[in-house]
């Protein structure tokens, strides 16, 4: 990673390490604040709890991973494994029609 | 022979290649991962109650923190070493590797508190209401609810569950665990020293404690009888399934950083750089941890 190269720019990476950590701290306090509030369904609880998830985890891969600034070999690597894993869920998702709930409430469809 | 590509990259890649090779083993951990959270959404979606608010929260979010805080002290123990700052670096290492072993204590202790914990139901209405009166002082339905509740953790508005249909939660006196009713028969235990929680109060209202009080109940009662172990429901199956391959995975990093901690001045010495890329390879294993970490909490812990 050229950006890591020089000490400079490894001191500058360090306090952008410590703003990204008490980011995630504070995250954490977020998910559990937000899970004592009833934002209409259990549905909105569980989309505001992953959307908080996914940011931290965009940090966490961003920055501390270096993900932002990586080699094409890793992205291609990244983007095979992120396909099959949207083929995984969406899989589960569409199995779901398959329980009582849709079958009664949509007629199984 | 030496090993090609330890520092230098490779001119096809641009990477060292325990970078590429450590990409490709995160790869199929998201895979694995992957495969245990879709089981999830199965087994909650096809449960008619998924339990609620059965696991601590406080010491959740704390251990939280401990694994964010390990993660930052991993990636300045790197930040160090490109600086060639050896003596740092040891300490932000020894520093993830305190937290890692904090992470797992915490979690054994986690652990223990669910494989000591007991859900009982009793055969018949009577027996099961008497035990209720005894306890509780009263069968009513708000009681009933508020048992419960102490199972699944919402309080349901319609459903009044019948006596015999009831888990009742709590602790042996002797804070025994991983019992179940096979054991009991197998030990000829005829009674056990129960100590039931106090019932979950309705939205709004106070928790009115019950004392903590041991109860006598004969063995011969009891239609059911389970410490919160895997097998007592698919809740706590994939719990234990999730937190324990996730334990694993904190315990197999410790190890690797255990192993740099102790070894690592060696090679430091003869091949600066090449130490330095070690560490970033196990540090990169261990955000992963941490990654996977920040979407179990909330979906065990919280939803």
């Amino acid at each position: 990673m050229a950006e890591h190269s020089t000490p400079e720019a490894i001191k500058k990476a360090i306090r952008t390490y410590m703003f990204v950590g008490s980011a995630l701290i504070v995250g954490t306090g977020l998910t559990v604040w937000a899970s004592y509030i009833h934002f209409g369904s259990n549905a909105w609880n569980i989309t505001v709890a992953l959307i908080i998830a996914s940011v931290k985890s965009f940090l966490v891969a961003g920055y501390f991973m270096h993900l932002l600034s990586e080699k094409k070999a890793i992205y291609a690597t990244l983007a095979t494994t992120a396909f099959f894993f949207v083929a995984l869920m969406g899989l589960t998702l569409w199995s779901m029609n398959d329980f009582p709930f849709f079958t009664q409430v949509f007629g199984g469809k | 022979m030496e090993i090609p590509y330890t520092v230098t990259p490779r001119r096809d890649t641009g990477l060292y290649n325990a970078k590429v090779g450590i990409w490709l083993f995160l790869a199929s951990e998201v895979m694995l991962f992957g495969a245990l959270f879709s089981s999830y959404v199965l087994l909650r979606v096809g449960a008619d109650f998924w339990p609620h608010g059965l696991l601590n929260v406080p010491i959740g979010t704390f251990n939280t923190a401990v694994l964010i805080v390990s993660s930052v002290t991993v990636v300045m123990c790197w930040a160090n070493l490109k600086m060639h700052n050896f003596g740092k670096a040891r300490v932000y290492l020894g520093l993830t590797i305190l937290c890692a072993l904090a992470f797992l204590c915490i979690k054994t202790k986690e652990y223990n508190d669910k494989f000591t914990h007991y859900s009982i139901r009793f055969k018949d209405d009577a027996t099961a209401a008497a035990f209720l009166k005894e306890a509780y002082g009263s069968d009513d339905v708000k009681v009933r609810k508020g048992v419960f509740a102490n199972t699944y953790g919402q309080v349901d508005e319609k459903l009044v569950p019948e006596p015999r249909l009831l888990q009742i939660t709590g602790h042996l006196e002797d804070k025994a665990g991983f019992l179940d009713l096979a054991k009991l028969t197998a030990q000829n235990k005829e009674t056990i020293q129960f100590v039931p929680d106090t019932p979950k109060p309705a939205p709004g209202e106070k928790k009115v404690e019950t004392g903590h009080k041991a109860f006598s109940v004969k063995v011969s009662d009891l239609a059911y009888f389970s410490a919160w172990v895997p097998k007592h429901n698919t809740y706590f199956a994939i719990y234990f399934t999730l937190t324990g391959l996730h334990a694993a995975h904190v315990f197999g990093g410790a190890l690797v950083m255990t192993y740099l901690f102790f070894h690592g001045r060696r090679l430091w010495q003869r091949e600066p750089e090449r130490m330095t890329n070690r560490v970033e390879v196990a540090g990169l294993f261990w955000h992963f941890v941490d990654l996977v970490w920040i979407f179990l909490f909330p979906v065990l812990y919280l939803l």
